[in-house]
């Protein structure tokens, strides 16, 4: 069974502003039927200021797609139309606390559902850019259409350059042998035959990031969660960069706390959205010491 | 821990006479049946017992023809690559389109390493078609692998008749039964099934423990090598608590057999003519006329599968589903689509599958739960319109991407 946050099972079980809205101005069907997740979004917007008055959702769908649904509703209301768009999917995973890696894609449907619905609203036509193949990476959510065009594009030749590009692979490495057979398939197309043990192209940051603009974002992405760790009488900061590896210290509380391994993972996720790179976070050894004299 | 338990094609709890039977087998008799000493000698004869006792339940000639493994997955994937090893000569498979994963997950790698995989299709129904198959059947192939009873709707495919078929062909043929041992009565002597796989947790027997069947005179090579174990057909210290354990299931099972093709099947049809005739956009998949007693497999359109799942679950009932979502994939089940179910009622496929522990009571308190659940749900859906679907349902819906 799914490892559904209490969050999600709430707004599953109890599933807010869930039928039909009887004067709804804007309305937005998304989804796919074949996936078996679909979603009808409807808005009532008061016409003077763009305000949202009431949402409501219809959906077929899994627990977290209504869960997904149900939030999006609850997140919008009393927002205007602009700063309802600024919702993104990550914003709806995280009111609900998180999603399994291969539930991302109904807090995605919930974004398009909300553009689709908007759009509706203003007269336009909302078009979708999103396709979506076979789930391959499951620890970062990469699925096979995405790794083809971008080995395609790049003219990629190993697993490990398809990692540096897309993040596949990153992880556990459980589908680097499904990411081989995509590398056979479009290789072939340009007439050449994989070969495994091929030297990834040069570790080209990715983005163009020069080392300080990196530098800066992994401070800035530690910055964000100096806050919360503070609250909990913690502290964490950058000691090195070397390559993939990011070293830090985590000082007060956090040193030797038994959810350091947590939160580092956590951290550890935030920092490979930010960079779109993959990256190992290593607490240095002058917090171990620390660690060693708390915990004789 | 209490809740009723509909999953059993799942898997099975173990009778308690089961592990009675099996624990001594951990501590005082912890031989090695392949020592010289007392300490193997005794386990040496417990394995001899639970081989005639598997024997018995298949209806085998001989208990040489048992061969234990760790698992149906195991006994599968030894067989078909055990018939391509021996016939070198021969490089094509039939199977069908609704096996298991661990014949069609197998027949996918094959493909890639230089085999032809015939799949034989299946209508409306679930059933097969014979001509098809016959038409298939050549010098070339080398195996035929068809289950004996679908994991998901329950049918039977006719394999008795098809292993006759392939044998006329000079093809080798294997079922995988994991299904249909226990539930439907066997005599392998009579048949010309060459290979047969059985698991044991589908019979209230442990996890791990799983057996090919090998009639006598089938050519054979073995997938793991090295020790004598299973005289040389599959080495590796043998799992012998869990062969105990399998040939008390195994003789449980046979005097059950009437049982659950009586009371099983009776409770069975009882839940599913309550929840049709409660549930309005309900139909039953796979073929009633012909399938495991204790299976059934019911549409619920314009729904998922997974919340089902969900709310089922919230009322102590566990069952399982042919949604996406519940198997991690991002199309329904496999045999829902090979039987062309349409999405919006494969999604919403639920399988209940129940055991010969199963009750009136706990029969009575799924056919009162489940529509109002399904109910709930529907007010949820897109589909939906006050009591019944919207006029024309794909076209009141039909979002961007479908």
């Amino acid at each position: 069974m799914w490892d559904y946050s209490d969050k999600v099972k709430e707004h599953f079980f109890q599933p807010r502003n869930a039928g039909v809205l009887a004067d709804a101005n804007g309305v937005g069907d998304v989804g796919s039927i074949s996936c078996g997740d679909a979603l009808r979004l409807m808005l009532k917007v008061e016409p003077e200021t763009d305000i949202i008055l009431d949402a409501h959702f219809q959906t077929f769908g899994c627990g977290s797609a209504i869960a997904s649904s149900s939030a999006l509703t609850e997140m919008i209301k009393g927002k205007t139309l602009d700063e309802a768009l600024k919702v993104s999917n990550q914003d709806i995973a995280d009111y609900l606390d998180g999603l399994p890696p291969e539930k991302m894609h109904c807090s995605v449907m919930g974004r398009e559902a909300l553009q689709a619905a908007v759009a509706n609203y203003r007269g336009e036509v909302w078009s979708d850019d999103h396709e979506e193949g076979a789930l391959v990476c499951k620890c970062f959510a990469i699925d096979a259409v995405l790794i083809e065009e971008t080995i395609r594009a790049n003219d990629l030749t190993s697993v490990q350059d398809v990692t540096n590009y897309t993040k596949a692979g990153g992880g556990c490495s459980s589908c680097h042998e499904g990411i081989e057979e995509i590398l056979v398939k479009v290789m072939s197309e340009r007439g050449e035959a994989f070969k495994p043990g091929t030297p990834a192209k040069e570790e080209a940051k990715p983005a163009g990031m020069t080392n300080l603009q990196r530098i800066r974002k992994i401070e800035a992405v530690l910055e964000m969660v100096r806050p919360q760790l503070k609250r909990d009488g913690g502290d964490i900061e950058l000691v090195d960069v070397d390559g993939k590896t990011i070293y830090v210290n985590m000082t007060g509380a956090c040193a030797g706390c038994q959810m350091e391994a947590l939160t580092l993972q956590g951290i550890q996720q935030k920092l490979m959205e930010e960079l779109k790179e993959f990256i190992k976070i290593v607490p240095t050894k002058a917090g171990a010491l620390s660690r060693a004299t708390c915990h004789p | 821990m209490e809740g009723i338990y509909f999953d059993n094609n799942a898997t099975t709890r173990v009778d308690e006479a089961v592990v009675e039977a099996m624990l001594p087998y951990f501590t005082e008799q912890f031989g090695n049946p392949s020592s010289m000493h007392s300490f193997g000698n005794k386990v040496g004869l417990a394995i001899k017992k639970a081989r005639m006792q598997v024997q018995e339940l298949l209806g085998a000639e001989h208990d040489s023809e048992i061969i234990f493994t760790s698992c149906g997955t195991e006994s599968d994937s030894t067989a078909i690559l055990s018939a391509l090893k021996a016939q070198p000569e021969r490089k094509e498979i039939i199977t069908t389109t609704v096996e298991h994963p661990a014949i069609l997950t197998l027949c996918a790698y094959l493909e890639k390493e230089g085999y032809k995989v015939h799949y034989l299709k299946v209508d409306g129904k679930g059933r097969l078609d014979l001509d098809e198959y016959k038409k298939l059947l050549s010098d070339q192939t080398a195996v035929v692998s068809v289950m004996w009873a679908n994991n998901e709707t329950g049918t039977f495919f006719p394999v008795v008749e098809m292993a006759e078929l392939a044998n006329a062909a000079g093809a080798m043929f294997h079922t995988d039964a994991v299904q249909a041992v226990g539930k439907v009565p066997l005599n392998l002597k009579d048949t010309k099934i060459d290979m047969l796989s059985v698991s044991g947790h589908k019979l209230h027997a442990p996890k791990g423990i799983g057996v090919l069947y090998l009639k006598r005179g089938t050519r054979f090579r073995p997938l793991l090598r090295g020790g004598h174990q299973e005289r040389g057909r599959r080495a590796g210290t043998e799992n012998t608590t869990s062969i105990v354990g399998l040939g008390k299931a195994a003789e449980m099972a046979l005097e059950a057999m009437a049982f659950e093709n009586t009371e099983v099947a009776r409770l069975r049809d009882k839940l599913e003519a309550a929840i049709l005739a409660k549930v309005p956009r309900s139909f039953v998949t796979g073929n009633p006329d012909n399938r495991l007693p204790n299976t059934s497999n019911i549409a619920f359109e314009f729904i998922e599968g997974e919340a089902i799942l969900l709310l089922l679950n919230k009322f102590g009932i566990a069952a399982s589903s042919g949604s996406a979502c519940t198997s991690g994939s991002l199309e329904p089940s496999h045999v829902m689509r090979a039987m062309g179910i349409p999405y919006t009622a494969a999604h919403g496929t639920v399988r209940f599958s129940l055991s010969r522990y199963s009750t009136e009571a706990e029969v009575d308190r799924v056919i009162a739960v489940v529509p109002e659940i399904i109910a709930q749900l529907r007010k949820l859906s897109p589909y939906w319109e006050g009591d019944g679907p919207a006029a024309e349902p794909e076209k009141a819906f039909a979002p961007t991407y479908a």
